[in-house]
């Protein structure tokens, strides 16, 4: 099976109907996405699939053949964070951690989407992921201060 | 029997008692009798339970010895290291425990990796392999300790002028069916139950029994939360009676310098119920606007207190040990089996040293919580670690300074706790000074509640926070806030249905907690009022904001309808009932 991995042409061995979590996780050892419930409520295995926020916990990895898959491992580029993942640093938008993978991505779809979003539209956009640590506030916060 | 009142296997019994109660009753004018009830609630870490057991151990260059080691999801190194040696005979030297990065614990990760350890350390010395056993989701909701549920019964008398003079308490909290931390929660839960308050007659007598559930244990607050919930609702019934505001009541029976509380501690320093209540009173709006029916806007306030540290003689027990060491290199290392769980060990332990060192961040590191390299600094729980631990880093670090002028590197230096000799427990009868110090907490809550499907919506949190003083304001913001929605959550929409002693909604698509779009603003103050003893004055502040939210949200339901709840969760069809049948 082949896919686009942030950017690199990647293939694995194995059954398609596979969890594309544990593809990404086990065989390519992409360990940034992270497993919360496996049954698509927490949104801690959020990856992009061409550019649209999934649970990468519900796809089978058969149906990722020949696209393009975006894990939080994508977002920095040149080793250097991006401005999103800065902001969550400086706001402390991250605390335990588990949740900051898929919100940073869920946060990226929204800020590529929406230049100036509210923080209706921000809370909108991180729905589906949860954070049991931080109350969202400075995740929200974070966001907010990278509109441009 | 298996409801909780009538249950009659008793896990532990505590009474504290003060003046009497008796005498205080005759003097009054009224005495006002309310029962509360609270639930279930899951911690719901997002990182379920697990560990990684290898049939091993590594000594320095790689070379494997008889033993066992444990890479786990855990809040306490030490607990599971004892578990291990327990279980599996092993030395100290044999049981090896290292925590991997955690996922978050709240308590949910002190008592039960235990389990998860041994279960894998078994399999993988049984298998001659590594063994890696984490939970699902299912299987963690299903299995793993939850908050205390309990029932909460008050008499309160006072005099007409509002005068407090006696409170009689009851508490049973049901410990499930096999005894875990229960009789240290229900610890907390007595010691904290008459709330924020002076008051010359007190009674608290207080129960763990076993139900047919799975057990309950540790969750943050640790039985304070249930106590506190029941004490500040009592302060609305009893302002409700006398016919005042229940803030004027509670600036009349707080807590100040000089006072004692239930357990005869008298308070000396860093006592903030009046700053609290004031920043908060302060912060926000006095008017709402008017709602749009079927909505109706409502606002609840309440005022806590969360004792730091161990309870009574814990720490001394405990004497949690640190180290610092000075490397030939230059750069120093903090030794301790204190986690990170998210709520800023790392950067708090790194910063404290540092300034005592007198040298940048970036030479100070934290060796890995292994218990084959660091000391027992005591569990990350009872919001110690800052407070307690903290101030034994930064006096090892002070002491490495100054040694460090005289002796060349490498040094290393172990600083354990001492109990001051100005705090006294007697842990026989109750009296005397059950913890250190107090952390203080206002909340104000707003709600807007649907008159026709009974759904309550918290629109607004604000909390100001007595800390002492914030080592890292923006980590110290973060625990209140986070602490906050998981209150909101056990206060509106968490809630566990029981079947024949087991959970109906153990999924979490059917146990809900806050996302993004349910979670109030949530705005924290913080106001410092230093203790001599902390870190910079530093008090511990985990478990505080899990207090003060529910008894708002409660308060605030009745200011919008008219109606009393006595329980959270305040699911809407509770609220309904209550607003129909009145
Ligand atoms: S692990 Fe996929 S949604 Fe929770
Ligand atoms: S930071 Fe721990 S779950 Fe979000």
């Amino acid at each position: 099976m082949h896919f686009t991995l942030n950017g690199r042409a990647v293939s694995f061995e194995g059954a398609g109907s596979r969890r594309l979590l544990d593809v990404l996780r086990e065989d390519l050892r992409q360990t940034g996405t992270k497993e919360g419930c496996g049954e698509g409520e927490c949104g801690a295995c959020s990856v992009l699939i061409d550019g649209e926020v999934v649970n990468s916990c519900l796809v089978a990895a058969g149906q990722v053949e020949g696209c393009d898959v975006t894990t939080v491992e994508g977002l920095a580029t040149n080793g250097g964070l991006s401005p999103l993942q800065r902001a969550f640093i400086e706001r402390g938008a991250a605390q335990c951690g588990i949740c900051t993978p898929g919100m940073l991505l869920a946060a990226h779809v929204l800020l590529q989407r929406t230049r100036r979003p509210n923080a209706a539209a921000v809370r909108e956009a991180l729905a589906g992921n949860l954070c049991r640590c931080t109350g969202y506030t400075k995740i929200i916060e974070a966001v907010l201060s990278c509109a441009t | 029997m298996f409801e909780v009142t009538q249950a009659t296997e008793v896990y532990s019994t505590i009474e504290i008692a003060k003046g009497d109660v008796a005498a205080g009753e005759q003097a009054a004018d009224f005495v006002v009798e309310r029962t509360f009830r609270v639930g279930l609630q899951e911690q719901l870490y997002i990182e379920p339970q697990g560990a990684i057991a290898y049939p091993y151990r590594e000594t320095g260059n790689g070379k494997r010895e008889t033993g066992v080691t444990v890479v786990g999801s855990l809040q306490c190194p030490y607990y599971v290291h004892r578990a291990l040696k327990r279980a599996l005979a092993l030395t100290d030297e044999q049981a090896v425990v290292i925590q991997a990065e955690t996922g978050g614990g709240f308590g949910g990760k002190e008592e039960y990796p235990s389990i998860v350890a041994i279960h894998a350390a078994l399999l993988a010395c049984k298998a001659g392999w590594p063994v890696r056993l984490i939970y699902d989701r299912h299987e963690d909701l299903a299995a793993t300790t939850k908050r205390h549920p309990g029932v909460i019964s008050h008499r309160t008398a006072v005099k007409k002028d509002g005068t407090l003079l006696s409170q009689d308490i009851y508490i049973v909290l049901d410990g499930g069916a096999y005894c875990t931390l229960t009789p240290v929660v229900l610890s907390r839960a007595a010691i904290h139950a008459a709330g924020a308050y002076s008051c010359p007659n007190v009674r608290i007598r207080a129960r763990a029994v076993a139900t047919n559930t799975p057990p309950n244990g540790a969750f943050r607050g640790f039985g304070a939360p249930q106590s506190l919930f029941a004490a500040e609702l009592m302060v609305e019934h009893v302002a409700e009676r006398l016919g005042m505001s229940s803030v004027d009541l509670r600036r009349k029976w707080m807590l100040r310098v000089g006072d004692t509380t239930a357990t005869g501690q008298n308070l000396t320093e860093s006592v903030s119920a009046e700053l609290v209540l004031d920043a908060a009173l302060r912060a926000v709006a006095p008017n709402r606007l008017t709602a749009q029916p079927p909505i109706r806007h409502g606002r609840g306030l309440s005022l806590v207190f969360h004792g730091s540290g161990f309870t009574g003689s814990g720490e001394r027990k405990l004497s949690g040990t640190v180290a610092v060491a000075g490397l030939a290199n230059g750069t120093f290392q903090i030794l301790t089996a204190s986690t990170e769980i998210g709520q800023g060990t790392k950067t708090i332990f790194c910063q404290l040293a540092a300034d005592a060192l007198g040298v940048g961040l970036d030479k100070v590191v934290l060796a890995p919580q292994d218990t084959s390299l660091v000391p027992d600094s005591g569990p990350t729980v009872a919001s110690r670690t800052a407070m307690i631990v903290g101030r034994l880093i930064q006096e090892a670090a002070t002491e490495l300074r100054d040694r460090a002028k005289r002796e060349p590197l490498p040094l290393r230096v172990e600083k354990t706790y001492v109990q001051p000799d100005s705090i006294h427990w007697d842990e026989a009868t109750y009296r005397g000074d059950a913890y250190p110090v107090y952390a203080w907490a206002c909340t104000i809550a707003d709600v807007d509640v649907d008159m026709t499907t009974g759904e309550v919506r918290v629109t607004d949190v604000v909390t100001a926070v007595d800390c002492g003083k914030a080592l890292h304001p923006v980590m110290a913001e973060g625990q209140i806030e986070g602490g906050s929605l998981q209150a909101v959550g056990w206060a509106t929409i968490e809630e566990i249905k029981m079947k024949d002693g087991g959970y109906q909604n153990d999924r979490l698509a059917t146990y809900l907690i806050p996302t993004a779009l349910d979670a109030p603003r949530i705005r924290t103050i913080l106001v410092e009022n230093p203790y001599s003893r902390g870190p910079f004055g530093a008090k511990g502040i985990g478990e505080l904001p899990m207090d003060g939210p529910a008894p708002a949200i409660i308060a605030a339901i009745h200011d919008a309808t008219g109606v009393w709840l006595d329980e959270v969760p305040a699911t809407p069809e509770k609220v309904l009932a209550a607003c129909t049948s009145r």
